[in-house]
């Protein structure tokens, strides 16, 4: 329960941290440790050379700016969840930063570095692929912006290249009008979902959804919206019989074979089942104005 | 040939790469060469012989490791002690005044009967300190205290007397 052997370094830019990594294929970036730390001391990672960035100066805070709220690479879990504007900007975030682990590990663990560590059944991932954001990777060559469809591709890999820092990850703003909610099924609080859903609600002046945008975590190898059950349920009123038939496609998303916790048909049955009260209390919301 | 002799090949000094670091202890500035691979929880117990704050697992499951690192709880072994040099770390040991005099939260453990092997406990008290001296308000019901201490686990009491202790606790110290 010890990690093996490895090189140390703390750069003081952005820069230097970039060049550490591109001279070194084996070197990995150490932003909270909260998944890379326990990953090491159980040797299931054995970087050669670990570069540490929370001496950079710049990557910290969280901003608002053109419709998108801005979570620089430093920005702990904690810091974003009791965050007042951006959960004004979007309060989705919150709902959904209560479910990851535990208050000592969110005290810890940064926003990017879950995204970038990129667990399947991880919350912030599926918040990103939900509100459509982006994340912002810095490497030799340049920067470039990554949307989230794309930077996700397989549980715990992304489409970053081992040379690229993520300075930041960009939420969208909640749409005007638009309701949002987060909910989730674990066996005990704190722990990667067994399975999860968001969603985001517009409802239109005659009662039916005019935008619905849904996603989930933890049934498959990576977050995912789910565009079958999207298009079951724009222009409908959300009947109970629109959110029961909703959460049936859902069902076809679950690619997670059996584990400990739970079967695929189990999975399957959590999924839709959180389809139809998460859209449900997103349309409530949207309908509260909120 | 001649027979090696024990401990004529061994190297005196290991090969692990190494950094100097200096982290404010309990209050106290502490500097020292360490292996870069040291966990702040080994470093804790292993060279300053804190061995107040308990391992019970190593990847931030239990939480009975768990400290304050510039006042906030966090986990000592996920956590190298490179990282923590200059930052500021409480233990256990800080809490208690030099004449034994418990602190307003572990004289509530004593009172409510929350330990029985105690081996949780430490992470328990760290994690409880950081809430209480966060400022956030407290969520004193019976959820409230299971959710905050969801990152901590107990094999023995069952945790009833523990939600009252930190219920008493708050009583006990002044609001915030
Ligand atoms: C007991 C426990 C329970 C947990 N439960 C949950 C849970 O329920 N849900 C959940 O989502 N997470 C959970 N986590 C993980 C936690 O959220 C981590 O904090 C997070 O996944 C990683 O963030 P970090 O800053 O600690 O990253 P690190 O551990 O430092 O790094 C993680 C990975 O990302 C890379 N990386 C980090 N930052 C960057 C960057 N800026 N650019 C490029 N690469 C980078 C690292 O190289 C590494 O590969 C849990 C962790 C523990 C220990
Ligand atoms: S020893 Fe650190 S959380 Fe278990
Ligand atoms: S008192 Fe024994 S583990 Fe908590």
């Amino acid at each position: 329960m010890k990690p093996a052997l490895f090189e140390y370094s703390a750069p003081q830019t952005v820069a230097e941290a970039i060049a550490l990594l591109a001279a070194d294929p084996g070197a990995m970036v150490l932003a909270g440790g909260q998944s890379l730390v326990p990953a090491m001391n159980l040797r299931l990672a054995s970087p050669s050379r670990l570069v540490d960035i929370q001496h950079i100066p710049g990557l910290s805070g969280i901003s608002v700016a053109g419709g998108e709220i801005i979570v620089r690479a430093l920005t702990t879990h904690r810091e974003l969840e009791l965050s007042g504007e951006a959960h004004r900007a979007n309060p989705v975030i919150r709902e959904a930063m209560a479910h990851v682990a535990h208050i000592p590990i969110r005290n810890r663990g940064t926003v990017v570095g879950s995204l970038c560590h990129a667990d399947a059944a991880a919350e912030m991932p599926m918040v990103l692929v939900l509100t459509g954001g982006s994340v912002v990777a810095e490497g030799p060559q340049g920067t470039r912006t990554i949307g989230a469809e794309d930077f996700f591709q397989f549980h715990m890999t992304t489409s970053r290249e081992s040379h690229e820092l993520v300075v930041e990850a960009r939420f969208p703003v909640l749409p005007a009008g638009a309701g949002a909610a987060f909910d989730e099924f674990t066996r005990r609080h704190g722990d990667y979902a067994i399975a999860a859903v968001g969603a985001i609600v517009r409802l239109g002046r005659d009662g039916a959804a005019d935008k619905v945008a849904v996603a989930t975590c933890g049934v498959g190898s990576r977050p995912m919206r789910l565009p079958a059950v999207e298009a079951r349920l724009i222009g409908t009123r959300l009947a109970a019989e629109d959110l029961a038939a909703a959460g049936e496609i859902a069902k076809d998303a679950v690619t997670a074979p059996d584990d400990i916790n739970a079967t695929t048909s189990y999975r399957q049955r959590v999924v839709a089942t959180l389809v139809r009260r998460v859209v449900e209390k997103a349309a409530h919301r949207a309908g509260q104005g909120r | 040939m001649p027979r090696a002799r024990p401990g004529t090949s061994v190297p005196s000094v290991s090969s692990d790469p190494r950094a100097r670091v200096s982290i404010t202890i309990n209050g106290e500035l502490v500097e020292r060469e360490v292996s870069i691979r040291m966990l702040l929880s080994d470093f804790l117990r292993h060279e300053l012989r804190l061995t107040g704050t308990h391992v019970g697992c190593e990847h931030g499951v239990c939480g009975a490791c768990t400290v304050l690192i510039d006042g906030k709880a966090g986990r000592s072994c996920l956590t190298l002690a490179v990282q923590a040099s200059g930052h500021e770390v409480r233990t256990i040991e800080s809490l208690a005044a030099e004449d034994g005099t418990l602190h307003p939260i572990q004289a509530a453990f004593q009172d409510c009967h929350a330990l029985q092997c105690g081996y949780c406990t430490p992470g328990m008290i760290m994690n409880i300190v950081g809430m209480f001296e966060s400022g956030e308000p407290l969520d004193l019901s019976d959820e409230g205290i299971r959710l905050a201490l969801s990152g901590n686990l107990c094999r023995c009491t069952g945790y009833q007397n523990i939600v009252a202790a930190v219920r008493k606790a708050a009583e006990s110290l002044p609001a915030g």
